[in-house]
């Protein structure tokens, strides 16, 4: 049992990454990564929200009707939202503030959905809690490496924490300033896609339409 | 899930039907909202208190941010303490003791009738009523003159009510700085009001032209009042750009701070 719970937890870090392989919850990755202390915190938002939720849809499961499941799976994730954010406000005012409707469209976010219906429906408690954590954490590890690009070039520092000096302080490097804009996340995010199916070709989808070549009479 | 017996109880009977009566849908949907909104609710009300502590921190920040006395670790209520709040009547620009300093924000959170005006027009999206009165922070100098006075200000933008404060110098004109510290305008757009180089455009600006007309305006290009009293409005937030200027101009006309900012300027504020 431990060496399933062991890969059930490993595996979506990058085998079967949320965003790198799923290409799931793109959009908050855009919005949440351009410093490393935001990503962090939405990290340990995410993923309390996809364990937890897992877990309470998992000991629902049996008695869920089957005509309002995803009704059902909404108001357990939306109430854990609610309670994520309420927590935020009171402990991590000045994050909250910065994450602003972010930890609100966790609720929306694709993983979230992906992991309950797809995983809790069809599993124990346990399992669900323990694939929640792993896929949360996918996420959060992909965040984390492209909020450590975007935050180093675009401002020159980690976690707030001045790396190369800006122009602007009387330092030597210009801050690349479209790194801290969200488009940047995307062409990082293509990289890190890129790099990762190049490492492992087994990740590459196979294409959907081939050109066939016909040969000449 | 075991078959081999009778389920005894209701409870048993209950959990151990197929999920898909009726009656059962019914029946989960109901306890499942009943359970969520308590856990929900719970959670709001013990949290309350740490929250609103965070707000006023915050509120107290931003006051000194405006005033341009706000640095990384400093003890803010300590700073806080060399503003000097008073409740302003806004009919007649004085300072009134009407109301105890300490409890007149709880007072105008709750929308006391007592502070309440409606309003005939409402430039600003006030909802049509208006607080006549406010509290406003002055910042003195060693010897005891008025250095700046920090206002309250707000309206509506595009999505929301901003909230924020305007701080300007003792002579009731010239603009030291302007800040919201509450809205839901839209982030990288309308939420560029935080945006520190935004903010910065409005230091040193005039709120009054040279005939004493108010003449500050955010807008795309400078109006014929020329460039000491334009504030360029954001790019791709037009409508929030038009909430501020009409919010500007609302409190700091006749029916907002018109009349104090008249003693102010006259010298007549100790």
């Amino acid at each position: 049992m431990a060496q399933t719970y062991r890969k059930q937890l490993i595996d979506p870090l990058v085998d079967n990454n949320p965003i790198t392989l799923q290409v799931l919850g793109i959009c908050s990755a855009l919005a949440v990564t351009s410093s490393m202390q935001v990503a962090l915190v939405m990290t340990i938002a995410v993923t309390a929200v996809t364990g937890f939720s897992s877990m309470f849809i998992s000991m629902l499961r049996n008695q869920i009707p089957s005509s309002i499941r995803i009704i059902v799976q909404m108001v357990v994730i939306a109430s854990l939202v609610i309670l994520v954010d309420q927590i935020l406000k009171a402990y991590a005012y000045e994050i909250s503030k910065t994450l602003s409707v972010f930890v609100g469209l966790i609720i929306t976010n694709c993983i979230v959905m992906g992991r309950a219906e797809a995983f809790a429906m069809k599993n124990p408690p346990i399992d669900s809690f323990i694939d929640g954590v792993g896929n949360g954490l996918g996420y959060g590890l992909l965040l984390m490496v492209v909020a450590f690009f975007r935050e180093l070039l675009g401002a020159g520092s980690l976690f707030g924490i001045t790396i190369f000096e800006t122009v602007n302080n009387g330092g030597w490097y210009v801050p690349n300033g479209m790194m801290l804009l969200p488009p940047s996340a995307f062409f990082v995010i293509g990289l890190i896609i890129w790099g990762v199916r190049t490492w492992k070709p087994a990740q590459v989808e196979e294409r959907e339409y081939k050109i066939q070549s016909v040969e000449a009479h | 899930m075991s078959d081999t017996h009778e389920p005894k109880g209701p409870l048993a009977r209950f959990l151990a039907a197929p999920p898909d009566g009726v009656a059962k849908t019914v029946i989960v949907a109901g306890t499942l909202c009943l359970v969520a909104s308590m856990v929900v609710s719970a959670a709001s009300v013990a949290l309350r208190p740490t929250q609103a502590e965070n707000q006023l921190r915050d509120k107290r920040v931003n006051i000194l941010q405006v005033a341009g006395v706000y640095e990384d670790g400093v003890e803010v209520n300590e700073v806080f303490a060399q503003f000097e709040p008073n409740v302003l009547d806004l009919s007649t620009g004085e300072f009134t003791d009407q109301f105890d300093v300490e409890t007149f924000d709880a007072l105008a959170a709750a929308d006391d009738p007592a502070i309440i005006r409606d309003l005939d027009e409402d430039p600003a999206g006030l909802g049509g009523s208006m607080e006549a009165f406010r509290m406003v922070y002055l910042l003195r100098d060693d010897a005891g003159a008025i250095d700046k006075v920090i206002l309250p200000i707000e309206g509506y933008g595009l999505w929301s009510t901003l909230y924020g404060f305007i701080a300007l110098e003792e002579n009731g004109n010239d603009i030291f700085g302007l800040q919201f510290y509450q809205h839901g305008e839209t982030p990288g757009l309308g939420a560029e009001v935080d945006n520190p180089r935004w903010k910065a455009l409005w230091s040193g600006k005039q709120l009054f032209n040279d005939g004493g007309d108010l003449a500050i305006q955010v807008a795309k290009a400078a109006g014929p009042d020329g460039a000491d009293h334009h504030v360029d409005a954001l790019a791709g937030a037009t409508l929030t750009s038009v909430g501020v200027h009409n919010l500007v101009r609302f409190w700091m006309g006749e029916t907002g701070y018109g009349s104090f900012l008249e003693r102010l300027t006259a010298g007549e504020v100790q």
